[in-house]
């Protein structure tokens, strides 16, 4: 749905590990890209004018009654404000109760051993100190292309992902925002089909 | 040496507790929730609901998992409960999930006034020097919201998940900071009849090897090492 009347002004590979750090104008799409199929991009979301007003997962899940999202899905801050809305998926699902990888927390999944591996979280910290975003900002992140089925016993699984190489999933801006992406690098798990890959941003707006 | 204190229903509420300490809540009426943010003793630490779950696999939050912060340490264990499923994904009420019982202010209501988990919440880390920024998913203790196994996982509030009486103990295994709010569950569908929960706070014994906790996933029991480096 791409429109002839705004030109593509974002077109970049984010390489297997690394980040950005886009800001995205109100009514701005942002499209991302799964080149090479299953790699997890771990996402956040800010009001372009104040971090604080951060993107909410638990609020967001709560609030469209559902724990995976997919087009339609309101993208809510912690003040409940719409950031974005999902306005194209050919992957169908992705993950946001999952949280990033941290060094920390491959510690505890995978044991001392993985304590120097590269994380999201460092990616985070690193593309959005610029920004003003800092550990107090960070919230509960977004897992696009991620694949983690819950059940009505209350489990929870990390699965092999549903996405496929050229899926790709579109936001629209429903204010400025900033998004703060990491292309997670984690090895230890099958959410990057164990082989973490890069992906494409594209963006229109005026 | 042990004390308690009662929270009234829609009121919020907040602690220092320190390392080896057991913590009941116990409910004093029906569909009580206690919606639970934990940080740690630097007050930057917090906990970090999607971490809990995926190192223990599970959407709900029962014994004997640990509760893990954002810096991969244990915040305390869940030592036992009652009952067998409490809320961590659904958040805390907002002020948009009062508008249904009306307008609502002190000088209408006095202290019956209606407030959500938020401002209470909010409110509690100001007191502390924190803020909105250290807001986080929290725990609703005694609350059960329901998964679909519909193809978007829907999630539904139940109804009569915890009655008079039930607790839930938890054991700190870092000195922390407890804030608490007792406003209904974001999701619930009742009227307006938040109930009471009383914190009862009493020396706890550190866990040992056969600790059901540090026995029940590897990752339980490297989140409480990390935690226990902090006290060595």
């Amino acid at each position: 749905m791409t429109s002839t009347l705004q030109a593509t002004v974002l077109d970049t590979v984010v390489e297997a590990g690394d980040g950005a750090l886009i800001r995205v104008p109100a009514a701005g799409r942002l499209r991302i890209v799964d080149l090479w199929g299953n790699q997890a991009v771990d996402t956040l979301l800010y009001d372009a004018d104040d971090v604080d007003n951060r993107y909410s997962a638990f609020d967001t899940v709560r609030e469209q009654g559902g724990v995976f999202l997919t087009s339609g899905s309101r993208l809510l801050s912690n003040r409940l404000d719409e950031l974005a809305v999902i306005t194209g998926d050919t992957c169908g699902r992705h993950d946001t109760i999952g949280g990033a990888c941290s060094q920390e927390s491959n510690v505890i999944r995978y044991g001392e051993h993985t304590r120097h591996q590269h994380a999201c979280r460092e990616t985070f910290l690193r593309y959005g100190a610029p920004a003003g975003i800092g550990q107090r900002q960070l919230g509960h992140n977004i897992n696009f292309f991620m694949n983690v089925p819950v059940t009505a016993e209350g489990g929870l699984v990390f699965a092999d992902g549903l996405s496929a190489p050229g899926k790709h999933v579109e936001l629209t801006a429903s204010r400025d925002i900033l998004v703060l992406i990491s292309n997670c690098p984690q090895l230890n798990n099958p959410c990057n089909g164990w082989d973490p890959t890069a992906v494409q941003l594209l963006g229109w707006w005026d | 040496m042990s004390w308690s204190h009662e929270i009234t229903g829609g009121a919020a509420w907040s602690a220092p507790v320190r390392a080896g300490r057991s913590v009941t809540l116990t409910a004093l009426g029906s569909d009580a929730n206690a919606s639970v943010l934990l940080y740690g003793p630097d007050r930057l630490d917090r906990l970090n609901v999607p971490d809990t779950m995926k190192a223990q696999m599970s959407a709900c939050i029962r014994p004997p998992m640990v509760l893990m912060s954002d810096r991969g340490l244990a915040l305390a264990s869940v030592v036992s409960s009652t009952v067998d499923w409490h809320d961590c994904l659904a958040g805390f009420g907002h002020d948009s999930h009062l508008e249904r019982f009306g307008p609502s202010s002190y000088a209408a209501d006095g202290n019956a006034w209606r407030r959500s988990a938020r401002t209470g919440l909010v409110s509690e880390l100001a007191k502390h020097g924190l803020g909105e920024a250290d807001l986080c998913a929290p725990v609703n203790f005694f609350s059960k919201v329901g998964i679909g196994d519909d193809a978007g996982a829907s999630l539904s509030w139940v109804a009569g998940n915890a009655t008079a009486g039930d607790r839930v103990v938890l054991r700190t295994e870092q000195d922390v900071l407890l804030v608490v709010s007792t406003a209904p569950h974001p999701l619930s569908a009742g009227p307006y009849a938040p109930a009471g929960v009383e914190v009862t706070v009493a020396p706890a014994a550190v866990g040992e090897e056969d600790d059901p906790s540090r026995s029940f996933r590897d990752e339980s029991a490297r989140a409480l090492e990390m935690a226990w480096r902090v006290l060595a």
